[in-house]
């Protein structure tokens, strides 16, 4: 019972997080985004501004709640708590940190061990467009509409190259248990340095599943108003605009623990050695750990909001064919040169296949004319 | 513990159901997918409740990820003006009332029929992806690579299919 009680303060304490580092990723973006056009960023409640997300939500909590009269009610309101559903659902799965030892029970932080953990992410994340979509279409407006099927037909493209990216991880740790790929590249062994590639065709399709810039088509302003949330005010936008900001925490988590070596850091043993190996060391080594872990996730939740304010927005049919033309065959290609390293017992073989693309890149780049220079192809003629 | 499962088994059970007369029962398209959806998530809880989470979530990811996604994205497009059901002239319904009767009834008489035997031994591993991966890779190695030949072949049919034609108008 004693153990029920810590799994749900452990449980209790991983929502709670998530939901304070979501809010709190709405005041350093714009922070960020201020640093960046050098300008200072909200500044004005609280210390530098800290105080800047109580006021958002208040704000937000006051204003009037307003449903379309042409409106599929219930499915207008659903749409918002579909996407915090699936938002807060794919977190249980992440390991935060190695165990707690408390008496003679020795307690994993993180919310379920289950051995199918990355599928688990992965179906999560395949039901997120469903918020998207309900909200676009209950609203009865075109622009919503057009948002809802951009963001279905982005999602449903994107997954395919992550799911073959993370099959790569998979073959090289032999488990779908998250704890057990992060156990796998213990110290400084992190699958960055086996799967370079995988990491970037990762990295890009949890842009474009958070919809994120440059993959924010779905809610494109300059050409659907407001994309799926258009008809939205008060705390229902709210809910939308919080559960993105609750998915890139929950894919910077997902991310770091896949590639980065989750709560692993170089010269780990040497450090828990030092701390002895009594309930309270072990303890202190966890939180480190644990430590180590947030700052990687919160250095990508950085580098979301980086990507955001340098790159512009895609234009659809780049989007689409960067997703089917250029990731999947790569993913493919990363599948298959780490096969071809698992055969031949060379851990790092995918090397081959990333040094192979930039050869291949730069030469195609040189040989083009300087008018058709660019990272994507020109828009088929029509 | 065992009769709070069961209890769980029978809730369960009852949202399945309820949720997959929605899906015949709604008069809009989309109550009548996302009802669907919620079935196939009753579905992924019993696959959890008898120890095969890979089923639960494979269930998820491909039906409720992929395939509903898609069928509601299809849907929207034609639910973008006020769709009107055809009325069914009352002999097709009469029809279609005996048709599934007797089917119903044909399913019920085969599964009266059905012996459930036991297992020898209860093996909580069953379900568990190491084991279904062992026995697909192993004992129904052929098959299995025969359904990816059928399903490449498949995919290429529908590439085909719905390839656009030089000159042809697109919509």
């Amino acid at each position: 019972m004693e153990v029920f009680w810590i799994k749900a303060i452990i449980v209790l304490v991983i929502f709670g997080l998530s939901l304070v580092v979501a809010m709190y990723s709405t005041w350093a973006e714009r922070k960020v985004a201020g640093y960046m056009q050098d300008r200072p960023g909200p500044n004005r409640a609280g210390w530098g501004g800290l105080l800047q997300p109580l006021a958002d939500a208040g704000k937000m909590f006051f204003k009037e709640d307003f449903i379309p009269l042409q409106a599929n009610k219930w499915l207008f309101i659903a749409g918002p708590c579909l996407a915090m559903l699936t938002a807060l659902m794919s977190s249980s799965v992440v390991p935060f940190g190695d165990t707690i030892k408390i008496g003679e029970h020795e307690i994993q932080v993180q919310g379920i061990e289950v051995n199918i953990g990355i599928l688990w992410v992965f179906g999560v994340v395949s039901l997120g467009v469903y918020g998207v979509m309900v909200g676009g279409w209950a609203s009865n407006n075109k622009f919503s509409l057009l948002g809802a099927i951009r963001a279905a037909s982005q999602n449903i493209s994107y997954e395919l190259a992550m799911g073959l990216s993370l099959i790569a991880i998979i073959m090289l740790t032999g488990s779908l248990s998250v704890r057990d790929i992060v156990l796998s590249q213990h110290g400084a062994a992190w699958n960055l340095f086996y799967q370079p590639l995988g990491f970037i065709i990762f990295l890009v399709c949890a842009f474009a599943e958070c919809n994120r810039t440059p993959f924010d088509l779905p809610e494109c302003e300059a050409e659907l108003v407001g994309g799926y949330h258009t008809e939205y005010s008060s705390m229902k936008l709210g809910f939308y605009l919080f559960a993105e900001y609750i998915n890139m925490f929950v894919s910077s988590c997902v991310i770091s623990a896949l590639y980065f070596g989750g709560f692993n850091y170089p010269f780990m043993d040497k450090v828990a050695e030092a701390l002895g190996s009594d309930a309270t060391g072990h303890n202190i080594a966890t939180a480190i750990g644990f430590g180590v872990f947030f700052a990687k996730a919160l250095f990508f939740v950085f580098f979301f909001m980086w990507v955001r304010w340098t790159l512009p927005r895609f234009r659809y049919d780049q989007l689409m064919n960067l997703g089917w033309k250029n990731l999947i065959p790569l993913a493919i290609l990363n599948v298959i040169t780490t096969g071809i390293g698992i055969l031949l017992d060379i851990r790092w073989f995918s090397w081959v296949a990333m040094i192979a693309i930039v050869i291949i890149a730069v030469a195609q780049s040189a040989m083009k004319p300087k008018s058709a220079r660019g990272i994507l192809e020109a828009a088929p003629s029509r | 513990m065992q009769n709070q499962i069961l209890y769980v088994w029978y809730l369960l059970t009852a949202v399945t159901i309820l949720a997959a007369l929605l899906v015949v029962l709604a008069k809009n398209p989309i109550h009548s997918v996302l009802s669907l959806v919620v079935t196939f998530f009753c579905l992924s809880a019993h696959y959890v409740l008898l120890n095969a989470q890979f089923l639960a979530v494979v269930n998820i990811i491909v039906y409720a990820g992929a395939i509903m996604v898609l069928f509601l994205f299809v849907i929207m497009f034609l639910n973008l003006r006020e769709y009107t059901e055809e009325t069914k002239s009352n002999f097709a319904k009469l029809g279609a009332a005996v048709v599934g009767g007797v089917t119903l009834v044909a399913i019920i008489a085969a599964l009266k029929k059905v012996q459930y035997p036991m297992p020898m031994r209860y093996d909580v591993r069953t379900g568990f992806v190491e084991t279904l991966g062992e026995v697909l890779f192993r004992d129904y190695l052929l098959p299995f690579e025969l359904v990816t030949v059928l399903f490449f072949v498949a995919m290429v049919g529908a590439v085909m299919l719905g390839k656009r034609e030089k000159g042809e108008r697109h919509f």
